[in-house]
């Protein structure tokens, strides 16, 4: 019998709320996070896209200015989530060689990055500061939180785009599944709001250019949804085995009971339109989880709100979920918080156990006429979930063709 | 040309920058690592730093040679000389 493992603590700053209480009463009223940028960047390199939903609380007005300043922002949204999220579990005394970190990014240290090699062009190589790559590396994050934590089990950066989020609470359940340690924390963050990156998924045609309404630009399910919406902050859950957090008297909000990756092997960006891949990544997290389908009320949607991504998750739910997929309460999380990349699987893990614990589905907003294709049970108002044994699900997809997908349950 | 005053001042200001240590506490006869507790990262940061702010050049292999405050200010404002 593998080890159970629970969350006990939960973290996150997001767009529509710097800490989880607030997050949460945002998700459950339906906020837009998404703001016109004041940049001064966007004019000078004419984008097309104008808009973000930039965090609400400046990782800088939370840490001191000297650990900032040795962060790359995404670093910076990593530890302040974390450090939420470890209060928020109660832990005084943990055996540190047996708690890990596992800390995702999609991008890493963009800002860092980009920083330096204009330094390197306009003053030479003298001015490249000597933290440059320590900051910008893909695990810094992870690092940092390391740190922090004085976590010792090891400090992991699942990378998979849009999954990598969900990815590192795939890993986080495995590394205590074989007992490599006892407490994990995992998470997400991202902080790629930079021209760079907006340049390129502008490019792509990812983005909406609904410049003259932020607001109303990230649609998940909507028949004129046009694109995504670049999100940036960080989530971060305490994962643990279930014997030492009874051995504690933790507060439990449930259990991480199945988690899932799969890869398309289709195209580099484009989903599979048929879902196969997220299909199969669905089946095996709820066989993992040792579930049924007919146990499950609650999805967190991956949808983003572009025309191409948002109908082949609706194809793979109701491949695995079959006609009970009609029952299922489905929420898009991303049209509050826009997307956050490879935070997002994270911060949408935390509202998905919150929604768990609260019995309570976020709101979708922004949904006015919805795609007759994708004919799915959206939450629009804050909806009660049922009593007694529940379980949600969580799906994230990301470039590269990566399918990842966790299943909470009920401990309540 | 900064006064050997005003070189002690701005890099009390860039160790500030780094470290969070309080201005006051960057005197002359402090070390940097003894007693400023600052690390060969946080060193060359500074020294990237100062170099840029007084307008000298800090070589590489003379780094190592400026153990307390007053040895940099000393080196700054013969480089400036």
């Amino acid at each position: 019998m593998a080890r159970k493992v629970v969350i006990t603590g939960l973290g996150a700053t997001t767009p529509i709320g710097g800490d989880v209480p607030t997050m949460w009463a945002n998700a459950l009223i339906g906020v837009s996070g998404a703001h016109t940028l004041t940049a001064d960047w966007v004019a000078k390199y004419d984008l097309p896209v104008h808009f973000a939903a930039k965090a609400s609380t400046p990782a800088t007005e939370i840490l001191s200015r000297v650990e900032a300043k040795r962060l790359d922002p995404s670093s910076q949204f990593a530890v302040v989530a974390a450090r939420e999220a470890w209060k928020d579990s109660g832990i005084t005394e943990v055996d540190h060689d047996r708690l890990a970190v596992a800390f995702a990014t999609g991008i890493g240290g963009v800002w860092t990055l980009l920083d330096a090699w204009d330094t390197l062009r306009e003053k030479g190589p003298r001015r490249v500061l000597p933290m440059t790559v320590p900051m910008l590396m893909p695990n810094g994050a992870a690092a940092a939180v390391s740190l922090d934590l004085g976590a010792r089990a090891g400090a992991h950066t699942p990378v998979s785009a849009c999954a990598s989020g969900t990815e590192a609470l795939h890993l986080g359940l495995e590394l205590i599944r074989s007992g490599k340690a006892d407490v994990v924390m995992a998470g997400g963050a991202e902080a790629a709001i930079h021209p760079l990156p907006m340049a390129s998924f502008s490019s792509m045609q990812a983005l909406s250019r609904r410049n003259d309404d932020p607001e109303h630009a990230s649609r998940p399910y909507d028949r004129d949804r046009d694109g995504f919406v670049m999100g940036e902050g960080a989530g971060a859950l305490v994962l643990e085995a279930e014997e030492h957090a009874l051995a504690r008297g933790a507060h439990i909000y449930g259990e991480l009971a199945g988690t899932s990756v799969t890869a398309d092997a289709y195209h580099i960006t484009a989903p599979d339109p048929e879902g196969l891949g997220a299909t199969r990544a669905l089946k095996a997290a709820l066989f993992d989880a040792r579930a049924q389908n007919t146990d499950v009320v609650h999805v967190n949607a991956h949808a983003t709100s572009t025309p191409v991504g948002d109908k082949p998750e609706y194809t793979a739910l109701k491949a695995a979920l079959g006609s009970h997929v009609d029952n299922v309460a489905v929420s898009a999380t991303k049209s509050q918080t826009g997307h956050l990349l490879g935070a997002s699987g994270a911060v949408e893990a935390v509202m998905t156990v919150l929604a768990v614990y609260n019995r309570k589905a976020p709101v979708t907003i922004n949904l006015e006429n919805q795609d007759p294709e994708i004919p799915l049970d959206v939450v629009t108002t804050a909806r009660d979930l049922p009593a007694g044994d529940i379980v949600a699900l969580s799906n994230s997809f990301g470039f590269g063709g990566h399918n990842a997908v966790i299943v909470v349950r009920s401990t309540n | 040309m900064a006064s050997n005053e005003e070189i002690l001042a701005g890099l009390a200001e860039i160790v500030n920058e780094e470290t969070g240590l309080a201005p006051e506490a960057v005197e002359l006869d402090k070390s940097f690592t003894d007693d400023l507790d600052i690390d060969s990262i946080s060193m060359m940061t500074i020294v990237v730093n100062a170099e840029e702010k007084f307008g000298v050049r800090i070589p590489d292999e003379e780094v190592k040679n400026l153990k307390t405050v007053g040895d940099a200010v000393t080196f700054i404002s013969g480089a400036q000389a």
